[in-house]
């Protein structure tokens, strides 16, 4: 005999319990969310959409017009530049580094692991600091390279070293894990089956690890067009031939060149926003997150 | 490298890469970092002092290291809740807030301080509101904290959400059937799986924030002694060719990144110490 009076007190009862779907957790949901989105809109939202905002503040003729420029055009043919020597190399040595160390087992490897992380740890001014000191004008070999005529600092080559400095873990530190987790058997038969090493390589490891080498790759790219303490330090800052993007965003952005400084930002937030993409793309395909 | 220091194994390759990439790590890596060592070692102990505690410097480590430490505390914060509600909760645009938080790890440094300066500047989107309450962000030890609490942010979230992940939903509910309460639940059974990673999400982005420079001269105004952060005070130095002087700031940053990295590394060891013993 279960009147309406006892089906009352059972609800009241279930509802008092710690559950899911009571009044209390569906207000810490909001909450949460709520705190979330405030926080993220505030802090990273709000900055990207002013980004494009500025650039096109003057009417698209204007933003356009800041690309016919011939000093940014020099910046962005020399962050390309820089890129186009730095990436290929990372990317070879990445590679390199995570065969050795997700195929073999030797002493010193977790020493080596660490070392190559080391450049994310170490702060972009110091990145450049340690190469100014190299081959500065009063570094180890700033006389030897001043009597060759050879210039490194305040050059286009010491950007490239310093980009190298800071991206040099990007692909590494992607592959490691990856073909750490992937294992060596199918490598094994192959070499058993009589492959040559780059045979191995290219048939079997390759399509193995390609998507993750691909988010490496882009990463490390990203990194590397984008860097700005670093190559701050080892520029010189010449107008038009020492300056890369970012840091011809910094020339503009002092002069009071708002329209051109974010709309050479522009360019940058598109490049992270594909990277970005790439990211994900890579992440639904093999449904392997990377780990940071 | 010969067969007494690895384990024997028929793939090929082992001492030219090895070989490859050790030599690039000493060239692009250990040599220019030994240079600085080396550069600072020539500096007498005085100079050397008198560098390292001159007030303008250390000025700029209480800006560097104040302003990292409060917004790694802030990330931990908001990295949980962001990293939560990411994981526990469905809502609309879930997966592409999810992309978008490694956003500060691709935008360029330079851009992100820009941006952030022009939100938050007095007649930006955001300063505008907060300027009545005399509350200045741009180009005051705010704004700093401001960026580097941007620069942080994916580290956090990116550490806590495998750890929430792994926390095991049925030791939540044997709880609650239990009599546990909410706030018991999360004490007892989800904070001690995701400490560890809060505490290294918090290193990192405390680390990253301390040798952080693009995204912080552009809202930090920079006046010595009091928006000047450490980073900055070795560009100036070097522009005055004081390279002794950038040298040892240099390599007191060095010793920091040498210590941070180590503790991030047993943190992640003690991560997985209580994973490991989470599953037996």
């Amino acid at each position: 005999m279960a009147g309406p009076g006892t089906s009352q007190e059972m609800m009241a009862e279930i509802a008092s319990r710690p559950g899911r779907d009571t009044v209390l957790a569906f207000v810490v949901k909001a909450a949460f969310i709520t705190a979330s989105l405030g926080f993220l809109a505030a802090l990273l939202f709000a900055p990207l959409i002013t980004v494009f905002a500025t650039a096109l503040s003057k009417g698209v003729e204007l933003y356009m017009s800041s690309f016919r420029d011939s000093d940014t055009l020099a910046a962005i043919r020399l962050t390309l530049t820089v890129a186009a020597i730095v990436v290929p190399l990372n990317t070879v040595f990445g590679i390199a580094a995570a065969w050795a160390i997700a195929k073999f087992e030797f002493r010193g490897k977790s020493m080596l692991i660490t070392l190559i992380d080391l450049p994310i740890a170490v702060s972009p001014v110091v990145s450049g600091l340690i190469y100014v000191l190299l081959f500065g004008m009063q570094g180890w070999f700033g006389l030897w390279l001043q009597e060759h005529d050879i210039s490194i600092i305040y050059a286009v080559p010491g950007i490239v070293i310093a980009t190298m400095f800071v991206t040099f873990p990007y692909v590494a530190r992607e592959l490691i894990p990856l073909m750490q987790q992937l294992g060596n058997d199918e490598e094994e038969a192959a070499i058993t089956l009589g492959a040559g090493g780059l045979m191995t390589f290219f048939h079997v490891t390759l399509p193995k690890i390609r998507w993750g080498l691909v988010y490496g790759v882009i990463l490390c790219n990203a990194r590397a067009m984008g860097e700005f303490g670093a190559v701050s330090v080892v520029s010189g800052h010449v107008r038009g031939v020492t300056t890369t993007m970012p840091l011809h965003i910094e020339t503009l952005y002092q002069e009071y060149n708002f329209v051109g400084a974010f709309a050479v930002a522009s360019l940058l937030t598109l490049l992270a926003v594909v990277t970005l993409v790439i990211k994900t793309l890579v992440e639904w395909r093999t449904g392997y997150k990377s780990k940071k | 490298m010969n067969a007494t220091v690895r384990t024997p194994s028929i793939l090929p390759g082992f001492g030219l890469t090895l070989g490859f990439s050790t030599f690039f790590l000493c060239a692009i890596v250990l040599i220019p970092l030994a240079a600085l060592v080396m550069k600072t070692a020539t500096m007498g102990w005085d100079d050397l002092m008198r560098t390292l505690l001159d007030p303008r410097a250390i000025a700029s480590y209480r800006l560097s290291f104040g302003a990292s430490l409060l917004a790694a505390t802030l990330n931990s914060v908001f990295g949980f809740i962001i990293a939560w509600t990411l994981t526990r909760y469905e809502f609309p645009g879930r997966k592409l807030i999810d992309a978008l938080i490694d956003m500060p790890f691709a935008l360029p440094t330079a851009v992100s301080g820009i941006a952030l300066t022009a939100v938050f500047a007095q007649n930006g989107w955001i300063g505008q509101y907060l300027a009545p309450y005399g509350i200045k962000v741009a180009y005051t030890w705010i704004g700093v904290v401001v960026a580097l609490t941007l620069i942080g942010l994916p580290f956090v979230v990116r550490s806590v959400q495998p750890a929430l992940m792994e926390v095991q939903r049925d030791l939540e509910d044997a709880a609650e059937t239990l009599g546990a309460g909410r706030f018991t639940v999360f004490r007892r059974i989800i904070l001690p799986t995701v400490a560890p990673a809060v505490a290294t999400g918090f290193t990192m982005a405390f680390a990253r924030g301390v040798g952080e420079y693009g995204s912080v001269i552009f809202i930090a105004g920079n006046l010595p002694m009091k928006t000047e952060i450490t980073p900055l005070l070795i560009v100036i130095k070097l522009e005055q060719f004081d390279y002794a002087g950038a040298a040892a700031l240099g390599f007191m940053m060095l010793v920091m990144s040498f210590i941070l990295l180590l503790s991030i590394n047993l943190l992640q060891t003690w991560g997985r110490r209580r994973h490991v013993a989470a599953v037996r």
